[in-house]
């Protein structure tokens, strides 16, 4: 694969697609559709090729030379203005363990989700204009190693969601769009703000032996690149770099979301069209959780130290609280929307155990949680799409009506559970062995498992109330999947079973990177004390 | 036979039923009657089990387990953990070899004896695929040979439980019961998973042998004895869910809205009894005070049934209390020491009790879905096979010389009067022995007022008829099972019988003796005393003796107690002499606390049910419109800000150009125009946002 720009090509693929798509005439809606689906198909085949060619033995993290499917270039040169510099920017481009499985799912959730699209008719050259739109910049977040870059790609995300929400999606879209928009933005404020921070305090050493300011992430990693004076250098004797944890952090959370960010969740699900929300669950929360993994920890070791028992705390928290919530809602959507709520918790209570089981079964909830909840997200829309409606109390007895239909929920439903033999248990059950084992969260890990009892309440419940019980009348004409939908929830139902039974085939993926980032972590935020307490 | 043919034999017997779920929920529409592969496939595991169980009883009887053992999930070297890796395996001893046989023989059975009872259901094949699923993960409990596989297959169980209880969803009951009892279960299994990650976090395995050898050594979990303890019970927390234990007990009455094959197969003989196969398991790491949790929670709960199942009048209901009671038992066993016992009635009682069940079956669809036990009488003449099988096991039950529920029965009541001579706690063996008389009388009683004198719903009575032989032979096959032949020769001592002497032993206790009851410190003089090296480690010279003291009494008592309660059963069902109308009105406190389960269905809808019901709504009455509203206010303060400046800067600044209408120009551009959705705006904004910065930030 050597020189053969892979990553590129499954990031900007889809804007191919999107110059595609909008030089078709307004009428061919099926070609359109068509693109998509062959666009999204390559970059799920990019992706496997990827993984075939990927080196389990390599770490990444804070190594350059470890990353694999490397691609480096300058991108931006500015020559010096006064004070600031040279403003070098460079297009840096490489996969770890810790994006590996995400470049996965957000191929693998985008094809679902673009079969999931076929029904929507509403100037579908635009609609899929802007998904192919948001794919780059998804795909983009993930293979990025250049914070810039990152951010470019982070915002890029915002504005096609803003409008596929905002334009396709339910009643009060416009109320949904806004506000997860701005509540996104105000998160992307607080990053830019940290960004820049380090961007003056990093300064790279070039080949030729001068060094200047970078946006690179991995130099970021390196106490040693600091400026002494730099205004987020671990020597700074003032907060500011905690302040700016919180604040790069708090960017972060608000995407996960965290607890108490998290109320533009549900009204986005609620509204989006089951495509988006498919996309937004199955990735765009990940994006959050990435970056604490790939940039917050790396960056501010000792302050991650300094700061676990909060991180699991909020993880408790998402995980109670989601599950509570999700408990009395009577929208289905809203109440699959709470549950990712609780599931996004599993994740930071893992990654807060700074361990390598525990940050393991962080990046595979992530993966997991991406189809388990496409799944769940899926059969909300099956029904949506038949029924109109979404009210848990208006169904009840469909097991008999759409057999196959309450079977692949009832997989969904018991893989949201937990259920041993389906993917989320792996992960979960790890994300409590970390914990646990982690004294200073025990306390947290041990609350924490109420949600397993809550999980099953919510949806065990919910499962009797539509499947079960007598058949409403009103519903005696619904039918059961058609093609389409077997073909959009087979391939999710298989890897949540495979990944439950032989979860070493992504654990191993992503096992030398999370092994390597938790040495890292412990070595650096021991260091930084170190020179801190010597001064 | 080798060990790895053995080891290979029992993956075999393990992937045959999910082959046959597979296959059958995959083709069952498209073959016709597909389920007869799952019943082959169910048949082969009983013939291979059986060649297991006899070659392990042969060859291997005294051998150590045999051990078969892979790499799941490999971590590679971990600081301070060194290299970490999570292991599946096997492990074949003496009883997981009967075990084997145990719920082969008895799923098979019920295979068969559904095609009689489930004929002509809609979901027939569905049912068989749930049948697989179910057989698969009970295989899983009983050959793991660590803990983590075992909460695998222990949660599996709990879905095809779920699945089968509530296999008649269309019944709001049904699906109720299945929900209950899949969240009654979960709480136990938080406690156990607790203790697991306890114990990995310790010794990170989850394999039982190497946890057992650390703990031999003398590591401790969190190095004290107080963790240890309460590893045990939270642990032991897993059983009292499975096995319906007080005070989790509440979902296994309602478990009886699934097919009766179900309840006889799932909750009465073999997945039920999961929960004591675990305390076995673990039996080894358990201190003295997580065995006297154990024994007061098996002994209470026992006794707890039992005076519920006296009033009750679904036979089914009255069963599943009987089943209940008899899981105490085993699991006071336990508790009490008297492992081999414990295991013994395990064994014994998944015989008669699936026989109980399915010949109330066999009732139930001869009086056409009649459970009402005050609805039926007379039925010996219209059901004989039916009725001498049910006499047969009521008998084995009631703890009657010639059956098999009498030695184990006998051995577990001499333990707790033992156990209770050495240690003081009277009390087990007080609900011990009160249970045996309440049970012999319920039993009769069920048996008196269905089978006996004259039929009370003439019609139904009438239209009655025996069922067919798939149905009947599953039963005489059980009824034979539960004589005392099978266990020893010697019908009144199950301790001189090849399962106590030769099969089930002991194992040794690796708490250190610090934390051990007395009478189960091993000493030096008594490990050159005693030849059984297996019994040296656990039960020192002094129970021993405390035994050979008690068995007389204690199995006279026992036998009297049966006869009493048979007795009484006579008295006041068979021969009147005393108006049961008349006692419950006398006690109508008594009657009505019984009859309505001391009211513990009630209690826990109005607390944990209710409580966490109401939290849920309160929790989302704060998400809306406290957490949300503090975001929908602070939006709608920042555009009245924005608004304001937009004024401010229309008006009160003139058109210079100068920082602070730039500013709030910028505010007022940021947050209100951005809701047009215009794009250059936001893209102006980051722009400016970045030069704002730059020049805040310039270093000085």
């Amino acid at each position: 694969m050597d020189g053969f720009p892979i990553l590129s090509l499954i990031t900007f693929l889809p804007i191919v697609g999107l110059v595609i798509v909008l030089s078709l005439p307004k009428e061919k809606a099926q070609t359109v559709r068509i693109t998509t689906l062959v666009i999204t198909s390559i970059q799920v085949i990019l992706a496997v090729i990827l993984l075939a060619n990927y080196n389990y033995g390599l770490a990444g993290i804070n190594d350059p030379n470890s990353f694999q499917f490397v691609e480096k270039f300058r991108w931006i040169e500015i020559p010096g203005i006064s004070w600031i510099g040279t403003i070098k920017i460079d297009y840096f481009l490489g996969v770890d363990g810790l994006s590996m499985p995400m470049v996965l799912l957000t191929a693998l959730i985008t094809f679902i989700a673009t079969l999931s699209s076929w029904k929507i008719d509403k100037s579908v050259k635009g609609y899929f204009a802007l998904f192919l739109l948001l794919d780059t910049a998804m795909m983009g977040v993930f293979v990025s190693l250049d914070f810039f870059l990152f951010y470019v790609f982070w915002e890029l995300m915002l504005l096609p969601m803003y409008f596929l929400i905002g334009i396709w999606g339910g009643p009060r879209k416009e109320y949904a769009a806004i506000k997860f928009f701005i509540y996104t933005l105000v998160g992307s404020v607080f990053m830019l703000l940290v960004m820049i921070g380090l961007y003056f305090s990093t300064k790279e050493i070039l080949p030729d032996g001068s060094s200047a300011y970078t946006f690179n992430m991995l130099a970021m990693m390196n106490p040693h690149n600091y400026v002494s004076t730099g205004i987020l250098s671990p020597l700074n004797p003032s907060n500011l770099r905690f302040i700016a944890y919180i604040a790069l952090f708090a960017g972060f959370a608000i995407k996960i979301p965290m607890f108490p960010f998290h109320t533009w969740l549900p009204d986005a699900h609620v509204e989006a069209p089951t495509p988006i929300s498919v996309i937004l669950a199955g990735v765009l929360l990940k994006m959050g959780t990435y970056g604490i993994l790939r940039i917050s920890f790396p960056i501010f070791p000792n302050i991650t130290r300094e700061l676990m028992w909060y991180i699991a705390l909020f993880g408790m928290i998402n995980i109670i609280y989601g599950a509570l919530v999700a408990l009395a809602q009577k929208d289905f959507k809203k109440l699959i929307a709470y549950s990712s709520v609780s599931h996004m918790g599993y994740v930071l209570l893992g990654m807060a155990s700074l361990t390598s089981v525990g940050i393991n079964g962080a990046v595979f909830q992530m993966f997991n949680h991406g189809t388990i909840t496409a799944m769940l997200f899926l059969s909300v829309g099956v029904i949506y799409d038949r029924a109109h409606t979404r009210g848990i109390y208006e169904f009840g007895g469909l097991a008999n009506q759409m057999p196959v239909y309450t079977g692949f929920v009832t997989v969904a439903f018991f893989a949201a559970i937990g259920l041993p033999s389906m993917s989320g248990f792996i992960s979960e059950a790890m994300v409590f062995l970390g914990s646990f084992g982690t004294e200073v969260i025990r306390t947290l890990a041990i609350i924490s498992t109420l949600g397993i009892l809550l999980g099953a309440a919510y949806m065990l419940w919910t499962l009797q109330r539509i499947f079960f019980g007598k058949l409403n009348e009103k519903w005696a004409n619904l039918p059961d999947l058609d093609l389409r939908e077997y073909v959009m929830l087979v391939p999710l139902a298989i890897v949540v079973i495979f990944l439950g039974i032989y979860p070493s085939a992504m654990l191993n993926i992503m096992n030398t990177s999370v092994k390597h980032l938790v040495d890292f972590l412990a070595v650096n935020a021991h260091h930084i004390s170190t020179t801190i307490s010597a001064l | 036979m080798s060990e790895i043919t053995l080891v290979n034999l029992s993956l075999i017997i393990l992937l045959l039923p999910i082959i046959g779920f597979t296959v059958v929920i995959f083709f069952g529409k498209r073959f016709f009657k597909i389920f007869w592969f799952e019943i082959a496939m169910i048949g082969i595991a009983f013939v291979l089990a059986s060649i297991i169980l006899f070659v392990r009883l042969t060859t291997y009887v005294d051998a150590a387990p045999i051990v078969f053992q892979f790499t799941w999930i490999n971590f590679g070297n971990l600081p301070l953990l060194g290299h970490l890796t999570i292991d599946l395996g096997v492990k074949i001893d003496n009883m997981a070899a009967i075990m084997m046989v145990v719920v082969t023989l008895i799923s098979f059975l019920v295979h068969i004896y559904s095609l009689g009872y489930m004929k002509g259901d809609p979901r027939f094949t569905r049912y068989y695929s749930y049948l697989g699923i179910f057989s698969f993960s009970m295989l899983g409990i009983v050959l793991t040979h660590n803990l983590l596989m075992m909460y695998i297959f222990w949660e599996l169980v709990g879905l095809s439980s779920y699945l089968l209880i509530g296999f008649w969803y269309e019944k709001k009951s049904a699906a109720d019961a299945g929900k209950k009892a899949f969240l009654t279960n979960r709480v136990g299994d938080i406690g156990m998973f607790l203790g697991i990650l306890i114990l990995f976090t310790n010794y990170h395995t989850f394999t039982f042998d190497t946890i057992f050898h650390s703990i031999a050594g003398g590591h401790l979990p969190f190095d004290s004895g107080a963790w240890l303890t309460a590893t045990g019970i939270l642990l032991f927390m897993g059983a009292v869910g499975k096995s319906a234990q007080f005070p989790l007990h509440v979902w296994l009455p309602d478990a009886m809205e699934g097919p009766t094959p179900v309840s006889a197969l799932i909750h009465a003989a073999t997945m039920v009894a999961a929960g004591v196969y675990m305390i076995a398991r673990i039996f080894p790491m358990l201190t003295a005070d997580a065995l006297l949790v154990i024994a007061l929670v098996g002994g209470f709960t026992s006794f707890l049934a039992a005076t519920i199942a006296i009033t009750q009048n679904d036979i089914k209901k009255v069963l599943a209390y009987s089943t209940i009671s008899q899981l105490g038992y085993m699991v006071m066993a336990m508790g009490v020491g008297a492992y081999a016992y414990g295991f013994f009635h395990l064994v014994t009682h998944a015989w008669f009790k699936a026989l109980l069940f399915l010949g109330s079956g066999s009732v139930i669809q001869a009086m056409h879905h009649e459970q009402d036990i005050r609805e039926m009488g007379g039925l010996r003449k219209k059901l004989p096979i039916t009725y001498y099988t049910f006499l047969t096991a009521t008998l084995a039950i009631s703890g009657v010389p010639f059956f098999s529920g009498f030695l184990s029965k006998d051995g577990l009541l001499l333990g707790t009067y033992a156990f209770a001579s050495l240690t003081g706690h009277v009390l087990i063996p007080i609900f011990g022995f009160t249970v045996v008389i309440l049970t012999a009388f319920y039993m009769f009683r069920l048996v008196i007022i269905t089978f006996h004198g004259e039929p009370r719903n003439i019609e139904k009575y009438n239209h009655a008829h025996e069922s067919p032989k798939v149905m009947t032979i599953p039963l005489i096959v059980l009824a034979v099972l539960s004589f005392f032949f099978w266990y020893t020769g010697n019908p009144f001592s199950g301790e001189s019988g090849w399962f106590i002497s030769k099969w089930i032993h002991t194992p040794h206790s690796v708490v250190p003796d610090s934390l051990r009851f007395n009478f189960m410190r091993s000493t030096a003089e008594a490990s050159a005393h005693l030849e059984n090296a297996h019994e040296v480690i656990t039960h020192s010279p002094m129970y021993m003796e405390a035994l050979h003291h008690s068995h007389y009494p204690a199995m006279i008592i026992s036998i009297l107690f049966a006869g009493l309660g048979i007795l009484l059963a006579y008295v006041i069902y068979q021969w009147k002499k005393v108006d049961p109308d008349k006692l419950a009105e006398r006690y109508s406190w008594l009657y009505k606390f019984s009859l309505n389960k001391w009211y513990f269905d009630e209690l826990y809808q109005a607390t944990f049910v209710a409580g966490t019901l109401g939290l849920g709504k309160v929790l989302a009455w704060f998400d809306t419109y406290i957490v949300d509203g503090i975001v929908n206010g602070t939006a709608w303060v920042t555009r009245k800000v924005s608004e304001f400046s937009g004024l401010f800067d229309t008006y009160v600044v003139d058109g210079l150009v100068n920082f602070t209408a730039f500013f709030s120009g910028f505010v007022g551009l940021g947050l209100k125009k951005i809701q047009t959705g215009r794009v250059q705006t936001y893209v102006v904004f980051a722009v400016l946002s970045i030069l704002i910065l730059l020049l805040i930030l310039r270093p000085f």
